[in-house]
C-alpha cells in the first residue's frame, strides 16, 4: 500500500547521520546574539556553521557558543584560509575542542568575488578527510572538481547559487543540476541564496539542502525569515518528490473540454 | 615579560599559559591555544610556563557561514 503522505520519511543522511532539516543556518553577521538565538530556533535547522577567529583580548566578547543548542550539529568552516595548508590548520584548531569533527572548507584566494579555489579545497578535504574528519567543501559548481572532492572523500559537496553574500540567488542553477545528476553525494547549495523562492527552486530541481546566512541575518526580522526559508526548503523539497510535471510552451486546459451547457 | 598574543606585544607578568588564558577570556573553555605554531592541549595549559619573547594565539569560535 502506498504511504500516506503525512507518513513522508525523507531525512537527510550525512556520513551516516541523519537529519530531518534540509535547511542549514550561517550565524555570522547577526546584528545580536537575540536574532541569532531566535533564528536558529525558528528556522529548524539541525546544523550551523560558525567560524574560528583570533579572540579579541581588549572586547572579551561572548562567545558565540552558548547561543546555539547543545543538541545542534556545529560545522565548523574554514573562513579566512587562502590555501590548503590553512584550511588544514584551522581544522585542527578546531578538533581541540571536541564539539563536533565536521569541518566546511573555505578556501577563497580572490578578494573581489570571493570564489572559492577549487583546487586548494580538493587538497584540504583529501588530507582531512583521511584522518578522520567529515569534510564538507564549499566549492564553485564544477563537475570535474566535485568528483575529485568525492575521490578525496568528502561527504557531501557544497556548491555556491551565485556569489556569497549577493542574494542574488541560483545564478549558476543549471551547473548545480548538472552536479545533482552526476554527483552521488548530497549536493547543498550554499551562498548567494537571498529569499525563500529561491531556497524553494534549489530544492525543487533536487538539490539535497540549502545553507543561508546573510540574507537572514541582515532582513528586518531575521527569525522570520529563517522561518520562511524552513518552509520553503520544506515546500523545495515536497515538490521535488512529487515528480513535477515538465513545463509545455502551449496552453492545455484544467478543466473538460466536452459536456458544456450550450451543445446541442 | 614580553609576549606576542594574537599578532601583538603583551606584557605579561603571571607565569603560566592559564594564568594569561583566564586573563583575556571569560569563556576559556572554548579557547583553542598555539604556542609557537604548536597546539596546547587544556590539560597542559596549567603547566605550560612561558617565556619571554614567546608566540601564543589564542582562537575561539565567532558566528560564520
Amino acid at each position: 500500500m502506498q504511504n500516506t503522505i503525512s507518513q513522508i520519511q525523507d531525512p537527510l543522511t550525512i556520513a551516516g547521520e541523519t537529519f530531518t532539516s534540509r535547511f542549514l543556518l550561517g550565524t555570522g553577521k547577526f546584528k545580536n546574539k537575540k536574532d541569532l538565538a531566535d533564528s536558529i530556533e525558528s528556522s529548524g535547522s539541525q546544523i550551523v556553521t560558525v567560524a574560528l577567529r583570533r579572540i579579541d583580548i581588549e572586547t572579551h566578547e561572548d562567545n558565540i557558543l552558548q547561543y546555539i543548542p547543545k543538541n545542534i550539529k556545529l560545522m565548523v568552516n574554514t573562513s579566512g584560509a587562502r590555501n590548503a595548508k590553512e584550511a588544514i590548520r584551522i581544522a585542527h584548531l578546531a578538533k581541540e575542542t571536541t564539539l563536533s569533527n565536521w569541518i566546511k572548507i573555505e578556501v577563497i584566494n580572490d578578494s573581489k568575488y570571493l570564489l572559492p579555489d577549487n583546487v586548494e579545497t580538493i587538497k584540504a578535504t583529501a588530507t582531512l578527510a583521511a584522518e578522520g574528519f567529515v569534510v564538507l567543501p564549499y566549492m564553485s559548481p564544477d563537475l570535474y572538481a566535485a568528483r575529485e572532492l568525492v575521490k578525496a572523500g568528502a561527504s557531501a559537496v557544497m556548491p555556491l547559487g551565485s556569489l556569497i553574500g549577493s542574494n542574488q540567488g541560483l545564478k549558476a542553477k543549471e551547473f548545480i543540476r548538472i552536479l545533482i545528476d552526476e554527483i552521488d553525494l548530497p549536493v547543498i547549495v550554499d551562498a548567494g541564496i537571498g529569499a525563500p523562492s529561491q531556497a524553494a527552486e534549489a530544492m525543487e530541481m533536487g538539490a539535497d539542502a540549502v545553507l543561508a546566512n546573510t540574507a537572514v541575518a541582515t532582513a528586518q526580522n531575521p527569525a522570520l525569515l529563517a522561518k520562511a526559508f524552513r518552509q520553503a526548503v520544506e515546500a523545495g523539497r515536497l515538490g521535488y518528490l512529487s515528480g513535477l510535471p515538465s513545463q509545455k510552451s502551449d496552453a492545455h486546459a484544467s478543466s473538460p473540454l466536452t459536456g458544456f451547457l450550450y451543445e446541442k | 615579560m614580553k609576549l606576542i598574543v594574537n599578532g601583538r606585544d603583551k606584557q605579561f607578568d603571571g607565569l603560566s599559559l592559564q594564568t594569561l588564558i583566564a586573563s583575556v577570556s571569560k569563556n576559556p573553555e572554548h579557547v583553542i591555544v598555539e604556542l609557537n605554531s604548536g597546539i596546547v592541549k587544556k590539560d597542559r595549559w596549567e603547566q605550560t610556563q612561558l617565556k619571554d619573547g614567546d608566540r601564543i594565539e589564542l582562537v575561539t569560535f565567532v558566528g560564520g557561514g
